[in-house]
């Protein structure tokens, strides 16, 4: 009973991560600058992994095996958003521009008005 | 075979299908670029898809060991992708420097 319950839970999860995976790269792929590009990948592809060590960590018996795997979940979602932040600050530096129908730069404006203090 | 492993069995090979997709339309990032950090994010992606990889396989062979790897490659493409941010940007002070 609990083996075909875990054995349920465990095929949604596999087959929702992998669609996260897919929706994220098809976002990579179309999304018009850098920017927006990140924020595909680095969100829904990031969910996409995590779900899929979820379903590792609901089909394994082993606590040992759980623990690591929600220990991975725990990781990557930690590590994301610090790697996606720093990339993008890197490119903003560097001077890769946005998109031309962009509506808003917090960042330039930002760094505008500390360079006018 | 009961109805539940049947099931999980067909998740689990559609799942593999549906990775080795994303995987290839983030190569196809890759490669057509067009800057360096768009091919630093591809990669970062490349790795969240073989975590995803490593979980279904882990699942499909009842290999314990794969957690691990999957949390290894984790740490390992964290640390690729601040090493590019980093580099991004000191390409930039070299670049000022030069002019």
């Amino acid at each position: 009973m609990i083996d075909a319950l875990q054995q349920y839970v465990a095929a949604a999860l596999v087959i929702v991560g992998s669609l996260f995976a897919l929706a994220a790269a098809i976002g990579l792929l179309r999304l018009p600058d850098f920017y927006t590009r990140m924020h595909a990948a680095s969100k829904a592809g990031t969910l996409g992994s995590c779900v899929m060590l979820i379903a590792l960590a609901v089909y394994a018996d082993d606590l040992a095996v759980t623990a690591r795997a929600l220990g991975g979940v725990v990781f990557f979602l930690l590590t994301a958003p610090v790697s996606a932040h720093l990339l993008a600050k890197a490119a903003h530096v560097s001077g890769l521009r946005l998109w031309e129908m962009s509506v808003l730069d917090n960042y330039a404006e930002e760094t505008a008005s500390d360079s006018a203090e | 075979m009961t109805t539940a492993a049947m099931l999980l069995d067909w998740a689990l090979t559609a799942a593999l299908g549906v990775l080795s997709l994303a995987l290839l339309l983030t190569v196809v990032r890759v490669v057509i670029g067009p800057t360096l950090p768009d091919r630093v994010m591809a990669l970062d992606m490349l790795v969240a898809v073989a975590i995803g990889f490593i979980a279904v396989l882990g699942i499909r062979t009842g290999q314990t060991l794969y957690a691990d790897i999957a949390i290894a490659l984790g740490l390992v493409g964290f640390l690729a992708t601040v090493a590019f941010a980093r580099f991004i940007l000191q390409r930039r002070s070299l670049e000022e420097d030069g002019t």
